[in-house]
């Protein structure tokens, strides 16, 4: 009885020492996993920020010809049009999926739709735009038309977002407020929405991250030349920075077409100082996200 | 806002009795006080009876199927005003089904059907009235706190806001009085710009009554509210639902007999989607007509 008692006593003790073993192995797995990518991406973002750097002359940050400037800015305001069409109309489609939608086949249909449009790829939007908003409009390249092309990438990311954000909310939340006779408009206004905003702020930002890095769909919509003539402010002149109606290069054209095409003699190096401005744009971007999040939910007193 | 000085004194003075009313209160629990007290309950009730002679709520042969689940059978029951009606009986007997149906919160889940009337002063609450119209009477605090991830001010000011209140000084004047009303004004007024989600449980609990004080209901609907809370922030709840009840027509759902025999004015006991008996809190506690009513109270099943 004694020795039985005993035997048992000790296979349990091997049993939770393998266990324990077990569970050192794969903790270590994960570490290795978590550095791996950890390594993958500092590696990745410094090589490319140095070598962009290292290349540079003072003059490619000119906000002329031979500089990168005008593509720099051409990028911002491009993604700054684009996140004014999409996020309206993407935080509205997330709010109509949360709390609007009935269950049933228009509703399954209209979600197969969003799924679908976040999976395109970018050089058939990049077409279609061309097709749509350049061929059919009789227009040249324009940032306007880049602009909607990049809206239709970030559309569903946005209207995604906000969806899982609503839906990810307690429950209690909606039921107080309607309980004491809010309406459900008066509900995602005042509410739900100001609950949601954290992580629909970081989706709209990851979407504008995405819209920085952009290529494929901007090539027959933006276009691939600027001209911009910083001292006319008159917004209809096509020289006009803030003219969205004109031709825009940006930042992730102007890498594909110096290394495509290599008119000048420091293609390569306005090429690797355009990748090196273009990875700190979203990186900050990604950063500002995250510490923005934090940020939001620390003042809404939200320690989750 | 000015007056907050002459608050906290009238507050401190309170906040004493309090803790003599939370240490009487669990004396009075013992066996031999529990009859006194209950007498002195009967008193009450029959004083205010001669004053209180239409019921707030009527509910005539109430029926509510989820999908093909009878969960309420023929309810009929009349709740007095300015008073506290304890809803009792085992998990799944269909109280706290039956407590949403007086303010129409079951209309938001799905497969609801609902037949027999619930009348509110007379007045038809399933087909003479919207639910928005509705629920501004009638006000809910739920069983888990439910603050919004707002500031405490916004919280309270949440209700007014909606039904236009605009103006910041009758704004502060609200969320003072509610507060104070609640009791916890003392306690947070120097936070009242910081997230509501950093108060205690109990807290919470009592800004959430504020909150529904807020929009001044007639009729404020608890559904199991202390079951979250500890003893104490438990005591504090119940005797403010004791002092609502001179203002508010409370109905209460609790799984706790001792709560429902402290402070309710009369009792129903729920089973299985009926109601077994309807009484005043003392037949029921005391003199049960039912067997099973007696079963459940005496703690032999449930």
């Amino acid at each position: 009885m004694q020795q039985n008692n005993s035997s048992k006593h000790s296979s349990g003790d091997m049993r939770i020492g393998m266990a324990l073993a077990a569970d050192r192995v794969m903790t270590g797995v994960f570490y290795l996993v978590a550095g791996f990518f950890l390594v993958l991406l500092f590696a990745f973002a410094g090589y490319i920020i140095i070598k962009g750097f290292a290349g540079a002359k003072l003059y490619m940050f000119a906000f002329a010809k031979g500089g990168i400037g005008n593509q720099f800015f051409n990028t911002v305001y491009l993604v700054f049009l684009a996140l004014l069409i999409s996020v309206p109309i993407g935080i509205l489609s997330g709010v109509y999926m949360a709390e609007y939608a009935k269950p049933g086949r228009v509703t399954h249909f209209l979600r197969i739709a969003i799924e679908t449009l976040s999976s395109l790829p970018s050089i058939v939007v990049g077409l279609f735009g061309y097709l749509v908003f350049i061929v059919l409009t009789h227009a040249q390249w324009n940032l306007f038309s880049g602009a909607l092309a990049v809206s239709i990438l970030s559309l569903p990311l946005i209207s995604t977002t906000t969806e899982d954000a609503l839906r990810s909310l307690p429950e209690s939340y909606k039921k107080g407020s309607l309980g004491m006779g809010a309406t459900l408009r008066q509900t995602i206004v005042t509410v739900l929405l100001p609950a949601a905003a954290p992580r629909i702020i970081t989706g709209v930002i990851l979407a504008a991250g995405r819209g920085f890095g952009e290529a494929a769909a901007l090539l027959y919509t933006a276009g691939m030349s600027t001209d911009i003539n910083w001292t006319v402010w008159n917004i209809a002149s096509p020289t006009c920075a803030l003219n969205p109606f004109r031709p825009g290069e940006t930042l992730s054209l102007a890498i594909w077409g110096a290394r495509t095409e290599a008119l000048s003699a420091d293609s390569a190096e306005i090429a690797n100082l355009s990748s090196a401005v273009l990875m700190i744009m979203v990186l900050t971007f990604s950063i500002l996200a995250h510490t923005l999040e934090g940020r939001i939910k620390k003042k809404m007193g939200d320690t989750k | 806002m000015k007056h907050a000085d002459n608050t906290v004194r009238k507050w401190d003075e309170y906040m004493i009795q309090d803790a003599i009313n939370i240490i009487d209160s669990q004396l009075a629990h013992s066996a031999e006080t529990n009859r006194s007290q209950s007498e002195e309950d009967t008193g009450i009730y029959n004083k205010s009876e001669n004053v209180i002679k239409i019921p707030k709520f009527s509910v005539n042969d109430l029926n509510l199927h989820y999908g093909s689940f009878h969960a309420l059978k023929d309810i009929s029951i009349n709740v007095d005003k300015n008073s506290i009606t304890a809803l009792i009986g085992p998990s799944g007997c269909g109280k706290s089904t039956f407590l949403k149906t007086l303010n129409r919160m079951n209309d938001l889940e799905t497969g609801v059907a609902i037949d027999g009337s619930v009348r509110l002063d007379g007045t038809d609450v399933y087909k003479d009235m919207n639910a928005i119209a509705l629920r501004q009477r009638v006000g809910m605090v739920f069983q888990q706190p439910n603050p919004f991830p707002k500031s405490v001010y916004d919280n309270v000011a949440y209700g007014p806001r909606i039904r236009g209140i605009k103006k910041r000084s009758e704004l502060n004047e609200i969320v003072e009085r509610c507060l104070t009303e609640v009791g916890i004004w003392s306690e947070i007024k120097d936070r009242l710009f910081k997230s509501a989600l950093g108060l205690s449980g109990g807290q919470q609990q009592r800004l959430c009554i504020a909150r529904t004080l807020a929009v001044a209901p007639e009729v404020i609907l608890m559904d199991e509210p202390t079951s979250a809370l500890d003893p104490i922030s438990t005591m504090k709840i119940e005797d403010l639902a004791m002092k609502l009840k001179e203002k508010y027509t409370i109905v209460i759902v609790t799984h706790n007999m001792q709560q429902a025999n402290r402070i309710s004015d009369k009792t129903a006991f729920f089973l299985l989607g009926e109601i077994i008996e309807y009484d005043t809190t003392n037949n029921i506690f005391l003199n049960p007509k039912n067997k099973k009513t007696e079963e459940y109270i005496s703690g032999r099943f449930g």
